[in-house]
């Protein structure tokens, strides 16, 4: 009966059918096919015997990652620097966006708002060399402000524990244009019959923003905040590669999952442990995505992920 | 329609427009705008410095980086940097080439797949619109990983080494197909009807009805997808081992590299290397890559933004 509804359906509709083909059979083979190879994280992998060829060998991948150690510090990374990259760039965009709304100067307003967008369209690779022209010991900017107000040259790149500060920055510095386009639109979109009531209560700005542009786009903060802790295991990678680079010293502030399987995807060290980390990153992921959603439904149903 | 809607607003209110019933603000509201202006100025000036380092610095002559580190505004002009990168131009035509390629074919191609798959399953009256909707976007939520795909292009699909492998892991990604998927439910569904009485065929709708009226969706869609492949270095870091096939972004971030380990070695062996390339030839470099970038952007920033209003915020 349902083959039958199907291969009718298939008919009426052959047009669009095959209009969705391409995209349908591009994602199988690109996106669901891959993850088969998620055994790999289960095997012994030889590269002689190939993915399918080689050995089970339980969870002794994963328990090796854990027990050498790797394990619990590249995610305590990945979840401590999401955790403080989440807090601050949206913190900064949501003040950023309101300050914004509230500034009436057009053409001040345009100006900067083009402005502070215009990091999100540059490559991590260019931030990198941002942060090479800022910290290194012989040229850098800061050891030249340094030394101009009198202090001795600092190398940076030896001392481990500046360098969640400048990640973080770093970060809120490139998403707040894109997240502060976000709470903007949310900020237009407030009733202004609010706003009227407001200001004939005799509210000065800061009450009026206090008492009433803040909870009403607190929903969407809330959301920004809850869809970006369903990635919580996901580092970006592309961020941490270029600012760290593959400065040994500082991998123990700095080295997150994405990371650690990309070096040893490309060093070839123990292929099982690397995708053992990536099959556990996934599955992890997934599972907070399903837990997030399930929260970002009881708060507004319509920003449900599905 | 942000500036008009606030505008009115401020003017309403008294915020400080300059119109004929100025009403006097109180001194906590004035201390707010201060507050207002100054951080936003502030943040602004943060987003452009480095910037203005970058350009400034490649602008500048190396010796003076060499004694006097990195400076906003270039102090011992030259030209030197440039007039280097483009003495040999073979290699950064070719990255140019190698980016222009990709991103010109990936932008086409996964323009269309995305903009034909949105249409569909935007379509109130196809059955399974839901069923792979849900296909599409359970990708996002599980997938491979790195070690998964790699292995997949590498042993599998045989891409080392092959411009495919810069062009196909971008060609099709579902957050671009819900963002257009919003712009498809602009158009009206009687449109499509009244031509489906007329005997239009699908293709013929699509062609026709569709496309010209999603002029605005395309060009955003265009523009995000074709950032993404401009900005791509990931994928030729772990694909590609022939120079010539380098794209621009990791030429640059390639040439980054080398510098750096030069002068580590260099630095070890203590001896000064007089081939290094300098720090304004990095920038200058950086530059280069940038530059097509910061051109064209007061001109697409617009697409860019409502494009995220309507991926963001719904209804």
């Amino acid at each position: 009966m349902h083959l039958k509804n199907l291969t009718c359906e298939l008919r009426k509709n052959r047009a669009l059918f095959s209009m969705i083909l391409p995209a349908t059979v591009f994602t199988l083979i690109f996106a669901y096919l891959p993850m088969s190879g998620l055994v790999l994280a289960f095997k012994n992998y030889r590269f002689d015997r190939g993915v399918f060829g080689s050995d089970w060998n339980g969870l002794e991948n994963f328990r090796y990652l854990f027990s050498s150690g790797t394990g619990w510090l590249i995610t305590r990374n990945t979840v401590l620097y999401n955790l403080v990259n989440l807090i601050t760039s949206q913190a900064l965009a949501v003040l950023i966006a309101v300050f914004i709304s509230e500034i009436n100067a057009k053409v001040f307003k345009k100006i900067t708002q083009s402005v502070i967008f215009l990091p999100y369209f540059i490559s991590w690779v260019i931030v990198g060399t941002f942060v090479y022209a800022l910290f290194n010991y012989e040229t850098g900017l800061m050891n030249h402000l340094i030394t101009g107000a009198g202090g001795g040259r600092v190398n940076f790149y030896a001392m481990p524990w500046v360098w969640p500060v400048i990640i973080c920055c770093f970060n809120s510095w490139k998403w707040c244009g894109y997240n502060s386009v976000i709470y903007i639109a949310a900020i237009v979109g407030v009733d202004q019959e609010i706003y009227e009531a407001a200001y004939i209560d005799g509210a000065t700005v800061s009450q009026r923003v206090r008492y009433v542009t803040l909870p009403c786009i607190r929903p969407m903060i809330v959301i920004m905040l809850l869809l970006q802790v369903g990635r919580i295991l996901r580092g970006d990678f592309e961020m941490f590669y270029q600012i760290v680079g593959n400065n040994g010293q500082l991998f123990n502030a700095t080295d997150v999952i994405d990371t650690y399987v990309f070096r040893s995807l490309l060093q070839n060290s123990n292929l099982g442990m690397t995708a053992a980390a990536s099959f556990y990153q996934s599955a992890l992921c997934f599972l907070i995505i399903m837990a997030v959603n399930a929260a970002v439904k009881k708060v507004d149903p319509d920003y449900a992920l599905f | 329609m942000t500036q008009e809607t606030s505008l009115k607003r401020g003017g309403a209110f008294g915020a400080g427009a300059a119109g004929k019933n100025r009403i006097r603000m109180p001194a906590s509201s004035r201390t707010f705008y201060v507050v207002c202006y100054a951080v936003v100025a502030l943040m602004a000036l943060l987003c452009l410095i480095p910037f203005v380092v970058m350009i400034s610095a490649s602008f500048t002559s190396e010796q003076y980086i060499r004694f006097h580190g990195f400076r906003i505004l270039p102090a011992a002009f030259s030209t030197e940097a440039y007039r280097l990168i483009f003495h040999s131009p073979e290699t950064i035509g070719r990255a140019y080439g190698v980016s222009i390629l990709i991103t010109a074919a990936g932008t086409a191609m996964g323009l269309l797949l995305t903009t034909m798959t949105a249409y569909v399953i935007s379509r109130k009256d196809f059955k399974y619109r839901n069923g792979f909707s849900f296909f599409f976007y359970f990708t996002t939520l599980f997938n491979g990983g790195m070690v998964c795909t790699y292995i997949f292009y590498i042993q599998y699909l045989h891409l080392k080494d092959s411009l495919w492998a810069l062009i196909l892991p971008g060609l099709f990604n579902v957050f671009y197909l819900l963002m257009m998927r919003g712009f498809v439910a602009e158009i009206p569904k009687e449109l499509i009807e009244s031509a489906k009485i007329d005997g239009a065929g699908e293709y013929r709708i699509f062609a026709q009805i569709v496309l010209p009226l999603l002029k605005s969706g395309l060009a955003t869609i265009g523009l995000f997808i074709a950032l993404s492949y401009w900005n791509d270095w990931y994928n030729a870091m772990l694909y590609i081992n022939t120079e010539s096939k380098y794209p621009l972004q990791y030429m640059l971030y390639n040439l980054l590299q080398k510098t750096q380990a030069l002068a580590q070695i260099a630095s070890r062996a203590g001896i000064t290397v007089a081939n290094v390339p300098s720090n304004t030839l990095k920038m200058a470099m950086a530059v280069v890559a940038t530059g097509p970038i910061l051109l064209v952007y007061p001109f697409v920033q617009k697409y860019f933004v409502k494009g995220i209003t309507i991926g963001a915020v719904k209804g």
